[in-house]
């Protein structure tokens, strides 16, 4: 039953190969995202082929909520809610960005697609299937969806050598190997990652690699159980700059290569437009605009989304007015806390844009065509393209001098 | 809030006169047979209210240099050579920080150079509020100053940094970790120091939280006037932050100057490659590649250019000799240290 998919992951790939390979780049990916109709619906049109119950996505979390009950002291419980109704879909061979804040819940969604967590409510769905809670299950689960973690420092077991840690994997994973398939099986993982002479980085303890090596090992471990999709909670953000790139086009052939599915947890938007082909933005549990990314970059269409962007450093801003860049930047607010969070739309109390209905009741999803939506109250009542003019910062003072003059 | 209105930085300070100038600065870590040299021959002088970027990979030699400047350094680190001149405010004769012993030092502490580290966590006291460590401070540089006068004093220093007032009796751990490291800056800001040493400040915050607190130290030093040494391994921060980058590479600065020419015209490879390693947020994509390779090993430094293994662009002699920090381009004050630049003059820059 994958094997249509795989089918579809690897004309993904085509497209996505010739269009890394030459210069217009963006633009092919573009037109590959255009023509590429996100909703089920469009998409089996486009496949008429295909039997119906083939699942369009390798893995889903349907409407997932998590909370977490925490004991305080003196007996007193409260509740976090730290995802609340997020859904998220993938397709082999396809890079879904997830960005925002620490604290909005992105982690944790990753942790319950990996199942280390189980949601409150919702489910997993794997190729159209919804996941057991058993172990056997489980197991199952990790042997198609793998978690590639932020701390290439704390994932490897320290006492084993490179070769005990792909082999454990391997073994556990594939029982039928023998033990001269599972060596020969071990220096393959380590050439897909680059780390050659293979037989010289597998006799390496973790302490002797790079950081940058290490989190090819990571790579190469979850590579080992031959996933279909692969989690990667902030892979790149404890590497140094110089070497992120070679693990981010190292990833971006592992989707090309095998249609691997992949879902790119980050702050970091460049890199997340670097490597994904659509950025899901999530801001305080909830999920509040998804889209292709350039869409998503070039014309944020929530307000967070806008603030998160501005906030971002860009080196092609170039060396110009700094004082301009940061004008009104001061005072941006902080995410709200998850034990109580606001009424209505989440973002209102920081959001320079924000009318009675914010604060009241949670804004509907405003579909913007080509997979774009956003939830926000602006889209509902006309105001969307205030949202081009101007700047968070801008009218975040703007809105509190307005304020100063009223009182 | 006051803001005292000045609008022209320049006024404030006179081009060339410096709050700090090293020269020579090495240190070395005492450890096996061999000391291994973390920072070699750093050399650069800080302008009054300027804000240098100090831009480096990890095991670059940053933490180090910050350590070194601040005589926070702890065995086995070792000054083994160089000085670190500090100009006062008065006018009097520069001291050199590296001779002081403990006690001299306390007279400059705080009142003439103070620090914020990586992790406010770790800097605050966790058992202690936050307006009592404030106190702390405040009182131990002016003796005449009330307990209750203190306090108030650091609910001023919480307003500069946009923390409201009545947060200066919680503890640490009932602020944000961004407020924390906003009470940070604004507890390295109490004596009125003219020179504030930054340890990737921001790297445990997030983008929008980061951009927050850049924009208060930008304010703060517009309206105090202090100068700013500010470490990251984020170039692309620096491009927006700083006056002047110096960009470190095994233990040496190997280029150094304004922030725009560092960006548009950068003249060792090393930077080309730093600054090419940052994906655009709106230009066109295209592949990139970092840099192959990784940092050296300062046990063993490489012979020559301690960039040439990594280096696109090595040619004859990088290997053998070292290439000294030399002016390049047409900009004033940028030094890059590469033999592309001694041999083929002004053409260093363009590698695409």
């Amino acid at each position: 039953m994958s094997k249509p998919a795989i089918e579809t992951g690897s004309t993904d790939n085509a497209s996505t190969d010739t269009a890394s390979a030459d210069s217009t780049s963006t633009a092919t990916r573009r037109a590959r995202t255009a023509k590429d109709p996100k909703n089920p619906k469009a998409a089996k049109d486009r496949h008429p082929e295909e039997p119906a119950h083939t699942p369009e996505y390798v893995l889903e979390a349907r409407d997932v909520s998590k909370h977490f009950t925490v004991r305080g002291a003196l007996g007193r419980t409260t509740v976090v809610h730290a995802v609340e109704d997020a859904t998220v879909r993938l397709k082999p061979g396809q890079i879904l960005a997830l960005v925002g804040e620490s604290g909005s819940g992105k982690t944790t969604l990753a942790r319950m697609l990996a199942r280390f967590h189980e949601p409150t409510s919702g489910e997993i769905v794997l190729r159209g299937e919804a996941v057991s809670r058993s172990g056997r299950a489980r197991r199952g689960y990790h042997s198609e969806v793998q978690l590639i973690f932020q701390d290439p420092f704390g994932s490897l077991n320290p006492m084993h050598r490179v070769r005990y840690n792909l082999d454990r994997a391997l073994r556990l994973h594939h029982r039928h190997l023998t033990a001269a398939e599972r060596e020969e099986r071990t220096t393959q993982l380590l050439e897909r990652v680059s780390l050659t002479p293979a037989a010289e980085f597998a006799a390496k303890f973790p302490h002797e690699l790079s950081g940058g090596q290490r989190q090819r090992v990571v790579i190469a471990r979850a590579l080992a159980v031959e996933p279909k999709v692969l989690l990667g909670d902030e892979p790149i953000s404890m590497l140094d700059v110089s070497i992120r790139l070679e693990m981010l086009n190292l990833l971006q052939r592992l989707r090309t290569e095998d249609g691997l599915a992949l879902l790119y947890i980050t702050h970091d938007i460049a890199s997340a437009r670097y490597l994904c082909d659509d950025i899901a933005v999530m801001y305080a549990g909830q999920m509040v605009e998804s889209g292709p990314k350039e869409a998503v970059i070039a014309s944020p269409q929530h307000p967070y989304t806008k603030l998160l962007i501005e906030s971002s450093p860009d080196p092609e801003r170039g060396v110009g007015d700094r004082e301009a860049f940061f004008a009104g930047a001061d005072e941006l607010g902080e995410p709200p806390s998850l034990i109580d969070p606001p009424t209505g739309c989440r973002f209102h109390p920081r959001c320079p844009f924000a009318m009675k209905e914010c604060g009241e009741q949670a804004p509907p999803r405003a579909e913007l065509g080509d997979g774009h939506w956003a939830k926000c109250w602006l889209h509902a009542r006309g105001r969307a393209g205030e949202l081009a003019d101007t700047t968070h910062a801008a009218a975040t003072a703007a809105r509190r001098e307005a304020l100063q003059g009223a009182s | 809030m006051t803001v005292h209105a000045e609008k022209p930085l320049q006024p404030m300070i006179p081009a060339g006169q410096a709050v700090l100038d090293v020269r020579g600065l090495t240190v070395e870590y005492a450890t096996g047979a061999e000391p291994v040299r973390a920072c070699t021959d750093i050399s650069f002088t800080l302008r009054r209210g300027e804000i240098l970027g100090v831009a480096g990979e990890s095991g670059s030699g940053k933490s180090t240099l910050i350590t070194a400047l601040t005589r926070l350094q702890r065995p086995p680190a070792v000054t083994t050579g160089g000085e670190i001149l500090f100009h006062g405010r008065d006018g009097a004769k520069p001291v050199d920080l590296v001779t002081l012993d403990g006690r001299q030092l306390r007279r400059y502490r705080w009142t003439a150079l103070s620090i914020v580290l990586q992790s406010a966590m770790d800097a605050l006291n966790p058992v202690m509020r936050i307006g009592a460590q404030f106190a702390d401070v405040l009182r131990a540089h002016d003796r005449t100053l009330g307990k209750r006068a203190a306090w108030a004093r650091a609910e001023e220093l919480l307003a500069l940094v946009g923390i409201s007032a009545d947060r200066v009796r919680d503890y640490p751990h009932q602020l944000s970790g961004g407020m924390r490291q906003r009470a940070a800056i604004a507890l390295a800001l109490a004596c009125r120091p003219e020179l504030v040493v930054m340890d990737e400040p921001t790297t445990a915050v997030d983008v929008v939280m980061q951009r927050q607190i850049l924009a208060q130290v930008l304010r703060l030093r517009r309206e105090l006037g202090f100068a700013v040494v500010f470490v990251t391994h984020d170039l692309s921060l620096l491009l927006e932050l700083a006056d002047r980058i110096a960009v470190m590479y095994a233990g040496r600065i190997v280029e150094v100057g304004e922030a725009a020419a560092i960006y548009g015209a950068p003249k060792h490879p090393y930077t080309q490659g730093l600054r090419d390693s940052f994906p655009p947020l709106h230009a066109p994509l295209r592949d990139l590649h970092g840099i192959p390779g990784t940092p050296p090993d300062l046990r063993r430094p490489p012979a020559g250019c301690p960039f040439h293994p990594r280096c696109a662009r090595r040619t004859d002699g990088c290997d053998e000799r070292l290439p000294l920090l030399l002016p390049v381009g047409r900009d004033a004050g940028h030094e890059a240290a590469c033999l592309l630049n001694e041999t083929d003059g002004d053409h260093g820059g363009e590698t695409r």
